[in-house]
């Protein structure tokens, strides 16, 4: 897993890193407090980032249900995102799937207990306080 | 600076052959998949970016440096790429030392440097051939 991944540029000379720099510089500077970044730590996060890629997958693919189908799926990947310490910080952009029919339902009985909460607040009660 | 937002994703032709290169032969790869692993890469940038940021102003510097970036994985838990890194670095360095004797160019190490421009037009070609299946 510690190999290098090269890829080959139009004059066939082996590159270090397959990812390009440009974007990967765009996505770094977006970050606010970063004011510049010298040319070894955009390799070395380009770099990082395909190593990330590669890990990611094969961690996926080896605890996910995807072995068996022989495919690496979104569920194989959020299953890491949330399994996995490692890879907890992935958590909010790779949620667990639910069905519609599901979700749906959580949301009625929520707006159901939201309305039980108003009318017991309504009612006629002597010892009726407005809560905090 | 206002980014589209396709700026901040990686070129999907790369992400897929890093991925299909990674996995057994013949696993295949749900789209869905593979762009979670693409979105998952760009916030893999953002934390590392501003973990070594952290680690930059900590030695009160205003340019990230590899150190910061070494540092930022260990931080992250992700001490496994810090040996394969560190030798891509002297790969690096060695390359540079060749391409200096061959050419005159000055030695750049800092951030915004033309190499980078060189670079971009490589990879803008590559970008070209982006298929979406």
């Amino acid at each position: 897993m510690a190999d290098l991944v090269v890829g080959k540029d139009k004059c066939g000379e082996q590159r270090l890193v397959s990812l390009p720099l440009s974007r990967i510089r765009v996505i770094m500077k977006s970050s606010p407090e970063v004011s510049s970044i010298n040319q070894e730590a955009l390799v070395l996060t380009a770099k990082a980032t395909e190593l990330f890629v590669q890990y990611l997958a094969t961690y996926s693919y080896r605890h996910g249900s995807g072995k068996e189908k022989k495919a690496l799926t979104y569920s194989d990947l959020s299953h890491t995102a949330e399994e996995s310490e490692t890879f907890q910080f992935l958590a909010d952009i790779l949620p667990k799937k639910i069905l519609a029919s599901k979700y749906l339902k959580m949301l009625k009985e929520k707006r159901e207990d939201d309305e039980e909460e108003e009318n017991d607040n309504n009612g006629d009660s002597d010892d009726d306080e407005a809560e905090s | 600076m206002a980014e589209r937002p396709e700026d901040l994703n990686l070129p999907n032709a790369v992400i897929t052959r890093i991925i299909k290169e990674a996995l057994p032969d013949g696993v295949n790869i749900s789209k869905e998949a593979r762009s979670a692993i693409s979105r998952a890469a760009s916030v893999f940038v953002l934390y590392a970016t501003s973990c070594a940021n952290n680690f930059a102003m900590k030695g009160k510097r205003k340019t990230l440096n590899a150190s910061d970036v070494l540092s930022a994985m260990e931080e992250m838990e992700f001490q496994r790429f810090v040996t394969p890194l560190k030798e891509a670095l002297e790969e690096q360095k060695k390359k540079d030392k060749d391409k200096k004797t061959d050419s005159e160019e000055p030695d750049e190490q800092d951030e915004d440097n033309d190499e980078d421009e060189e670079r971009l037009e490589e990879e803008e070609q590559n970008e070209e051939e982006e298929v979406d299946n």
